[in-house]
């Protein structure tokens, strides 16, 4: 059986790690190269690492860094970021990334995740959307980490994504994100309903029984999550042994 | 130590196939160059991407002639790993019909979840079952490893299956003739047991 993956998520921006609450009020939790020792140690499933302002600040991803940082991460490696072009997609692979996450971008010319999958196959081109619910309760797609409203339905863009060739979708809930309050299940849910591919639960997990909802309810492939393993004495091994008990595959 | 040519041809990760080749106590050189190639004591075709992509670069660095030379004359140990692992079929249907280097006898298929609920790509980790191989030695049956991808290896004869794993109902995840072995799965990133089969590999 194929197993449900824990992916820590690291967010990079200002040469350290962060985590916000609603994608604001950063905090420093430490360094990236630390925590890919840490993750390596405990035999993480596989790692999330966003460059966040790569994409507010129009640069490119930082290959160096990523070189650096994929040297020494002997598990599956998703880098996002500031991914624009299909060098910038290649560049990432050769220096050590095993999937690239595609956000802005891919959400305003989907032609990219064509070019990518054409490419370099569809298997290492994930498409991150960050989704935000509006208070007339309708979900709304945003880029550049949660500043641009760009008036699309997550399920629309997935769907798109789906058939422009995406191999996974990393779902962000925005407003849940910090708050270790759980994630969006209905969100997840629809999206996962609406596409065939892995989707990637984000954004709000802060014990482990939101992980278990995420994936009854959301129906949701894998599980990233940040704030539980940085703020909290929760383990990705905990909570896998946790899942388990629940009668859900996972690898320990 | 053994001397690993990591083939570069412009289809992926071979930097963390490098990493993991020097973690396992193997000699790495990242290389498309032919006395190089001559001077391994073997080669690992590694490859994340597209099968037609994949198999034009191979010819256009006449790798097919440099490494078959190598690898059916003078029978070096081979290790494809995912995209490099399916290049050695004869034929691949991505993207349209692709004819592959014809190394092991079979096709590559995509995935076909049937009635399963199993989604593609075939994306995380999941067990291998395998037959008695020095590939394998020492490492538990139904060990998980890790996977992604969309089509599969579907052998021309019983005999150059290795190993399988249970997904869209079972799919050959590792084949093998004499010195040429393919993984489906990421040794180079499936942590303690990924690194067991390299260092296996460098072994033979």
């Amino acid at each position: 059986m194929l197993k449900i993956r824990i992916m820590p998520t690291l967010l990079y921006r200002d040469f350290e790690l962060v985590k916000g609450v609603g994608f604001d009020s950063w905090r420093g939790v430490g360094s990236a190269m630390q925590a890919i020792r840490v993750y390596n140690m405990r035999e993480v499933d596989e790692l999330v690492f966003l460059d966040i302002t790569a994409m507010q600040e129009d640069r490119r991803p930082d290959f160096e860094l990523i070189d650096d940082l994929a040297d020494e991460c002997f598990m599956p490696l998703t880098v996002g970021g500031g991914v624009t072009s299909l060098e910038d997609v290649k560049q990432l692979l050769a220096v050590g990334a095993d999937k690239v996450a595609m956000n802005s971008q891919a959400v305003h010319d989907p032609e990219l995740i064509r070019a990518v999958s054409h490419k370099f196959g569809s298997q290492c081109a994930v498409v991150s959307i960050d989704a935000r619910k509006e208070p007339d309760g309708r979900y709304q797609v945003y880029t550049h980490s949660g500043k641009k409203p760009t008036g699309l339905d997550p399920v629309e863009v997935a769907v798109r994504a789906a058939e422009y060739g995406a191999g996974e979708i990393l779902l962000t809930s925005i407003e849940r994100d910090g708050t270790m309050e759980g994630y969006d299940l209905v969100l997840t849910g629809r999206v996962s309903d609406a596409v065939s591919i892995p989707v990637i639960a984000s954004g709000g997990a802060g014990q482990y029984e939101h992980l278990y909802e995420a994936l009854q309810t959301g129906k949701a492939s894998a599980l990233a999550a940040a704030s539980i393993f940085h703020f909290t004495e929760q383990t990705p091994l905990e909570a896998k042994r946790y899942l388990r008990e629940k009668n859900i595959n996972v690898r320990l | 130590m053994k001397k690993v040519a990591i083939i570069d041809y412009d289809m992926g990760n071979v930097d963390s196939v490098y990493r993991a080749v020097e973690e396992c106590g193997g000699v790495p050189r990242i290389t498309r160059d032919a006395a190089e190639i001559k001077n391994a004591d073997c080669v690992i075709l590694p490859g994340v991407g597209a099968y037609k992509d994949g198999m034009s670069n191979l010819r256009e660095y006449h790798l097919d002639e440099i490494v078959g030379e190598r690898v059916l004359v003078k029978k070096i140990p081979f290790l494809g790993i995912c995209l490099g692992m399916q290049l050695i079929a004869d034929k691949g249907y991505e993207f349209g019909e692709t004819e592959g280097l014809g190394w092991i006898s079979g096709e590559i298929i995509k995935l076909d979840p049937g009635d399963s609920l199993s989604r593609i790509p075939h994306v995380g980790w999941n067990e291998v079952h395998y037959n008695q191989s020095p590939l394998f030695d020492d490492i538990p049956q139904g060990k998980d490893f890790y996977f992604v991808h969309s089509f599969h290896f579907q052998p021309a004869r019983q005999h150059f299956v290795l190993a399988t794993t249970p997904y869209c109902g079972e799919f050959v995840s590792a084949v093998n003739r004499e010195n040429i072995f393919g993984v489906q799965f990421h040794p180079e990133k499936s942590q303690r047991i990924g690194f067991k089969v390299l260092k296996n590999f460098l072994a033979l």
